[in-house]
């Protein structure tokens, strides 16, 4: 009888176990997961109505940073490739225009304009000499800043924005390609480079081969690339900017990495591009996410 | 007024109040349930009529604001996206996955928002 007892004991014990299982089974199976995932499709509208249009000009862009990639000839290559297969736009094949030399040609015959302007005034008999210096003084300030021939940073490209608000000059390319849309801008793709203290993870075994890890604080440089975007929408009817966005992307490598220039623009642009895209025709952005109960 | 028979009385209204809450939560909870088969489907605009019903009962249940802001992000309605994780946020802001949610909307809403950040002339 006493012998009985602990063994009956057990046979409770496995029993009350097996039905705490088969309860909590019951419970998952009836209740279900609480989350799902599922994929969604997210329509993005294009920002920019191209209704109006048939055909797309991407005429050139005013680039500089870097002498390893030539930034226009490859932006104007990769965004006409991109809209032949994801815009309904026809796209022009034209040759890609140096924006830089017609910028810097544009600036020479404004300079020389209002240098003969100037001196007209000066020669001209002046009805009232009171404020004869402050009419030199305007002619000065409304002089156009003049280009620097190299690229190198965004203070250098800054002023070639001007070549953007010439309508004459864009309505002229428009009616040379029939009045397309046209998209310009500038590139800036230039090297870069940090430094600083990173955390690092470090795996260490002791003598029994029990894995730990231990964190440390080290120097390291990094070099890699920055790609700095504009891109410009102009209307070839009037000439005039339709819309413009900026963009910036950068790309950091460990110093020992030897990643080529060309690589690394377009693996920048690769992320820019569906923003680029986006402003053109309407998207739909795949993805995943949670459903909860 | 004696301390206990206060508590007795605070009590007894909580208690009686719990099924009321109870029920409409297990009512919105019907809703989301169906709602989540119904996406599964890909009929995403009942989804949205039952997960609206969903918040509408139970005002407080953030798993239904995710599910509805999910919804809108999958009708192109950002906007009302945007506002229904902001409300699942305020419910539960420590809920990994309407955060893991959230950060995923906010990635394309940025892009469709570069619209207005634009430097438009």
């Amino acid at each position: 009888m006493t012998a009985l007892a602990p063994k009956r004991n057990q046979i409770g014990r496995r029993f009350a176990s097996l039905a705490i299982a088969g309860v909590s089974g019951l419970v998952v199976v009836a209740c279900g997961p609480s989350y799902f995932e599922i994929p969604i499709e997210t329509p993005i509208q294009a920002k920019l109505d191209v209704s109006a249009f048939q055909r797309v000009l991407i005429a050139g862009f005013v680039a500089g940073g870097s002498d390893d990639v030539d930034a226009n000839q490859e932006t104007v290559r990769l965004l006409r490739s991109q809209l032949r297969t994801k815009s309904s736009l026809k796209v022009i094949d034209a040759d890609v225009m140096a924006l830089v030399e017609i910028a810097q040609d544009q600036n020479k015959v404004a300079t020389a304009a209002d240098d003969a302007a100037a001196h007209d005034n000066s020669g001209a008999p002046s009805a009232s000499t009171t404020n004869s210096s402050s009419t030199n003084a305007t002619a000065d300030s409304s002089q156009p800043a003049p280009l620097p021939a190299k690229i190198k940073d965004e203070k250098d490209i800054e002023p070639y924005g001007r070549l953007f608000a010439n309508t004459a000059y864009w309505k002229k390319i428009g009616e040379e390609y029939q009045n397309p849309l046209i998209v310009t801008g500038t590139v800036l793709f230039m090297p870069n480079s940090t430094s600083g203290f990173v955390n690092r993870e470090i795996e260490q075994f002791d003598n029994l081969g029990r894995r730990t890890v231990a964190s440390e604080r080290v120097y390291q440089e990094k070099k890699g690339f920055v790609l700095k975007p504009r891109f410009v929408f102009i209307d070839g009817n009037t000439g005039a900017t339709l819309y413009s966005e900026s963009y910036s992307e950068e790309v950091l490598y460990p110093m020992q990495t030897n990643t080529p220039a060309l690589s690394s623009y377009f693996e920048l642009m690769d992320r820019l591009v569906p923003n680029f895209l986006s402003a053109l025709s309407s998207q739909k952005i795949k993805g995943t996410r949670i459903l909860l109960k | 007024m004696n301390l206990p028979f206060v508590a007795c009385v605070a009590l007894l209204a909580a208690g009686s109040a719990m099924p009321a809450y109870a029920d409409a939560r297990d009512d919105a909870k019907s809703q989301v349930d169906f709602g989540i088969n119904v996406a599964q489907r890909g009929l995403w605009r009942e989804a949205i009529y039952r997960w609206e019903k969903a918040v509408e009962l139970d005002p407080k249940y953030a798993e239904a604001y995710n599910d509805l802001a999910v919804a809108y992000e999958h009708e192109g309605q950002l906007d009302k996206a945007r506002g229904a994780y902001d409300k699942a946020l305020a419910l539960e802001p420590n809920n990994a996955q309407i955060r893991q949610n959230y950060d995923l909307f906010k990635e394309i809403n940025d892009r469709a928002g570069a619209k207005e950040k634009s430097d438009r002339p």
